[in-house]
């Protein structure tokens, strides 16, 4: 079989899901692919643009797994235009004048940003809003700026739609005040009605962004120093600016097709039919270049789907373009807008159902047939959280009242939703109702895990999992499985509700809560679970009353067990800022038992190989000294990771140590269903990889921005921005809250990532609450944590004092000092580490296990 | 095997029984490790009163571990639990119940050597020559 070859112009998102979908899809390699990207780096988020503003890195923007562009079918050339191409001979010719060949050529070259023709428009000030290059110019410009005028720097955005009012939020975050010109009589006139647009302008402008809609600029005139100085208006008016920004629109780059004598479309675009093809049958084009059904269209979603289409029929498919949907979802300077099927009503007959809240900033509109029963469309702005039900249901009758979907919630009774098969769920892979329901029946998917890895549907921007998860739980439900959140055999409640029933019952005991609750003896799945709930409850000792023999091994002894059955032990190291003499009785303690060192991802130093009856001797030695367990055994708190910040760092702009150690001593011990980790980084450059926490805060030069629900591990999930801009007590409050219900109503063992996932409502929802109060849970949650502050005491030391307690650190009840015979190391790297099977046969190399007498 | 209290034992085994504890060192459902004729062996008192003896070796891991596991019980059988990769075994007869799909070291057997555990005037005795 010989291999053809694909040439891919354009490095776009587009280019890459075409690339990615290829090779996930031939995987008898009938083709090889060769991409041309004009820009310097692999294709990225150009969707995301606006979070470089919020401290994310070029790289964090890159899209999928890096290892496809090492692919051996796969080439691709950066910081390289292509500049022809020759249909005849098959060839497309790069600047520099190489000359590639190709078998079938795909036409991924996007879009330009538009600039009306504007004098004044090539002034040193003035920027388009499209690459990462043109963003980290603009960031470039206005810090440089601030710096030379001292004062603030004024901005101006040109164009209401919605990257011009990304644009004006990006100013906003770079510290600079903004201003939207606005031709036309509404924001974002493309998806909102004039009601929507009404609600958005007040919002925005609540958010501190001015907004002048109905205005035309004239001219954009220099200052003294040659650089932007003051825009003038047509109706007369003028504003001095500093920079501006043109975001009024894009246009297809389509010169190459044109050239090439491709048919055109009546606006631009390289025509194409419904697979993707252009007239030549050797030359496809898809997203924004590509006119297909009469239009090019600027969303990365139906330009996704091309890309799939083309690859499909390059493989011998038989799919075709359904149509675009341009329903849109998003979040501009925090204010939800949402916009989906027939949003102006245009349909005969249509009718239109209207809720406004002026004061509260809502704008609701559902547009319905005009006998009110089918869904043609709507409009949210302000609260969207009805998207994710609503939009699939366009085209199908809507059950019960329709006025439930726009009213405030429970003031009327909303029908129960039953999506068509064919309606679409995860618009960014394309998945419908349909596949949902086959993965839960036919494939045996019966948790949200299973369902994602099969169909890819939430696996993007996860904004339709709550709607997963509803669809999948009705089929189980059908089918007759039981959708169980019970713990284990003896409890048939899911954590969140015994972690209620407990609270309501006030029991204090395991005794107790399985008499009430459960049946049988628990095992090792419950009695931990519920040793957590009574300690995040009463915050008593871990081995207080009955509860030693609920905790895991690690907690009942207060140390992480090893594969050879000995312990590691972890210091409290608040904020990873340690006394020179704490480092040296580490390491004389470590010498003293033998024990193997290694300094772990957050910030502090494990002692590996210490034995059950050694722990209360090391403890005592470091907790004289003044230091305190760190528990890294515990679900809970483990460490607060910081970058050395503002007190030594160049770039510091806050204080992180000190926050980290505040916030490490504030939650120290707190117990929850699963370990959490904090992150405090100094400035933007989050050398403290705070975005990978459950709870991550980052200096900006206004007070701190605080993200949650990040991840490492098995499933890395970066950490979502929850508030911006705050002071220090507002961190220690958002954060309290936000932890103590988490912790009240996470499943067991779920971590934060997940927890916000699949919250109903998700992120936004957590934020009502924690933040806003939006169910008077505040102070209850506040007093709860202050509690836990106000009780804390160090385990370790507690045990220390125990006469009762200590007898449990016994190795053998009848030889308590006696170790372990079966243990046996081996010497490595001046160390010492567990011996394998095979080193015990061999004898002689054995160390056994240290016996050395300590000093009291 | 089950003690039944208070009764003493009558061993069938070459070995005399050795007392390892009196009945109140042990704590409900906490075990013990101890060590007889330089075998470990891990000891449960249960709430219910009942006494419990396995070997103290995870077949597992190969850790001597199971003395600090979870006491539990799966349906009418009172169970312990590995510490480290979390099978469960039955303390009735040493059954392993939950295997977590891993197999046993090479070598060993997954089940547990279960030893008649009794008590008298007050004082704890294993026979490791009574195993069942």
């Amino acid at each position: 079989m010989t291999t053809e070859h694909i040439v891919v112009v354009g490095g776009g998102m587009v280019a890459h899901r075409f690339t990615e979908a290829l090779r996930a899809r031939d995987a008898e390699g009938r083709y090889s692919v060769e991409v041309i990207a004009e820009e310097p780096r692999a294709p990225y988020d150009r969707v995301a643009l606006t979070s470089y503003f919020t401290g994310r890195a070029p790289e964090d923007l890159q899209l999928g797994d890096p290892a496809l562009w090492h692919d051996p079918l796969v080439t691709l050339h950066r910081d390289s235009r292509a500049t022809g191409v020759d249909r005849d001979r098959r060839i497309v010719t790069v600047e520099g004048g190489r000359e590639v060949a190709y078998d079938h050529l795909v036409l991924a070259t996007g879009s330009y940003a538009w600039t009306p023709p504007t004098p004044g428009a090539d002034l040193p000030g003035v920027f388009v809003y499209r690459t990462l290059d043109d963003v980290a110019a603009l960031r470039g410009y206005v810090e440089e700026r601030r710096a030379t005028l001292g004062r603030p720097v004024r901005g101006a955005v040109i164009g209401g739609g919605l990257l011009g009012l990304e644009a004006a939020g990006a100013l906003q975050g770079l510290g600079a005040h903004s201003t939207v010109i606005q031709f036309n009589d509404r924001l974002m006139n493309l998806q909102v009605d004039a009601g929507g647009g009404e609600a958005l302008k007040r919002l925005i402008e609540g958010m501190g962004v001015a907004v002048r809609c109905n205005t035309a600029t004239k001219e954009i005139r220099a200052g003294k120093d040659g650089h932007v100085g003051s825009m003038a208006f047509a109706d007369g008016a003028e504003q001095l600016v500093d920079v501006v920004v043109f975001a009024t629109g894009v246009r297809p780059r389509d010169e190459l097709g044109a050239a090439a004598g491709l048919e055109m479309g009546p606006r631009g675009g390289v025509v194409v039919d419904d697979t993707c093809l252009t007239g030549d049958p050797a030359v496809s084009a898809i997203g924004e270049v590509a006119c297909i059904q009469g239009a090019c269209i600027g969303l990365i979603a139906p330009g996704n789907t091309m890309a799939e289409i083309a690859v499909d029929r390059l493989l011998g498919g038989e799919s075709t373009f359904p149509g675009a949907d341009t329903a849109t979802k998003l979040k501009l300077l925090g204010v939800d807008v949402a916009s989906f099927g027939d949003a102006f009503a245009t349909t005969p007959g249509a009718l239109e159902m209207v809720y406004a809240d002026p004061v509260n900033g809502v704008y609701k509109k559902l547009v319905l047939t005009d006998d009110a029963t089918t869904l043609l469309g709507g409009v949210l702005v302000g609260d969207a959280s009805a998207y994710a039900s609503l939009r699939p249901m366009v085209g199908a009758q809507l059950p019960g009242d329709p006025a439930a979907w726009i009213l405030p919630e429970g003031s009327v009774e909303k029908g129960e939703i039953e999506l068509p098969d064919e309606a679409g769920v995860c618009s960014c892979n394309n998945v419908s109702a349909g596949s949902i329901r086959g993965a839960v029946n036919d494939h045996e998917c019966h948790d949200l895990g299973a369902v994602k890895a099969c169909t890819k549907a939430g696996t993007s921007c996860g904004s339709c999992l709550p709607l997963v998860k509803k669809i999948m739980a009705t089929e189980l439900e059908k089918s007759g499985i039981e959708v169980s959140n019970a713990l284990c055999e003896h409890f048939a409640l899911s954590r969140a509700q015994l972690f209620n029933a407990i609270k309501v019952a006030e029991v204090t005991t395991f005794t107790e809560v399985i008499e009430r609750f459960g049946a049988g003896r628990g095992c090792d799945i419950c009695k931990p679970t519920v040793g957590s709930i009574l300690a995040s409850l009463y915050n008593e000792h871990v081995l207080a009353g009955d509860r030693a023999a609920l905790q895991d091994t690690n907690d009942r002894v207060m140390a992480n067990m090893q594969k050879d059955g000995t312990y590691s032990v972890v210091p409290r190291v608040p904020g990873g800022e340690i006394l020179p003499e704490h480092l040296i009785l580490i390491g004389q303690i470590a010498q003293d038992f033998g024990l193997y060192t290694k300094i772990t991802g957050g910030q502090r130093i494990d002692m590996f190989g210490a034995r059950l009856e050694q722990l209360p001797q090391i403890w005592k030695r470091l907790v004289d000294a003044g230091m305190e367990s760190g528990h890294a055994y515990g679900k809970s708190l483990r460490t607060v990771k910081s970058c050395v910040g503002s007190t030594w760092c160049r770039y510091g702009v806050q204080d992180s140590v000190g926050l980290a150690i505040a916030l490490e001593l504030r939650y120290r011990g707190l117990r929850s269903p699963h370990k959490l980790k904090l992150g405090v980084s100094g400035c933007a450059r989050e050398c403290a990889e705070a975005r990978g926490k459950d709870v991550g805060v980052i200096a900006t030069d206004k007070g701190w921005n605080v993200y949650v629900g990040g991840n490492g591990g098995f499933t890395p999930v970066h950490a979502q921005l929850l508030v911006e801009d705050v002071p220090d007590e507002d961190v220690f409050r958002v954060i309290d809250r936000y932890l103590m219900y988490y912790i009240r109503t996470a499943d067991r063992l779920q971590r934060t990532a997940p927890w916000q996932q699949e919250h109903e409502g998700g992120l936004d929802e957590i934020r009502r609450i924690v933040v806003d109060d939006s169910l008077g849970l505040g102070e209850e949650l506040d007093a709860h944590m202050a509690r836990h502050i106000d009780s804390y005491e160090d385990e370790w030391k507690a045990v220390l004092n125990d006469p009762v307690r200590l007898r449990q650190f016994a190795s053998f009840v009848n030889a308590p000092e006696e170790p372990d015979p079966t243990l046996a190391y081996v010497p490595q790297r001046g160390q010492r580490r567990p011996a394998t099977p095979e080193e015990r046969a061999s004898a002689p190399v054995l160390i056994a296990p240290t016996t050395l007498e300590v000093r009291s | 095997m089950t003690a039944t209290l208070p009764t003493a034992s009558s061993t069938a085994g070459t070995s005399a029984p050795t007392r390892v504890c009196a009945l109140a060192d042990l704590t409900p459902e906490l075990g013990v490790a101890a060590l007889v004729d330089g075998e470990q062996v891990a000891i449960f008192l249960l709430a219910d009163g009942s006494l419990h003896c396995v070997q103290n070796l995870d077949p597992f891991s190969g850790a001597s571990v199971l003395s600090r596991g979870i006491t539990g019980s799966k349906g009418d059988v009172p169970t312990i639990a590995s510490p480290i990769y979390k099978q469960v075994f039955s303390l009735l007869d040493g059954t392993c119940l939950v295997t977590m799909d891993k197999q046993p070291k090479e070598g060993r057997a997954a089940d547990l050597v279960v030893h008649r555990v009794s008590l008298d005037n007050g004082d704890v005795f294993i026979d490791l020559a009574g195993s069942a």
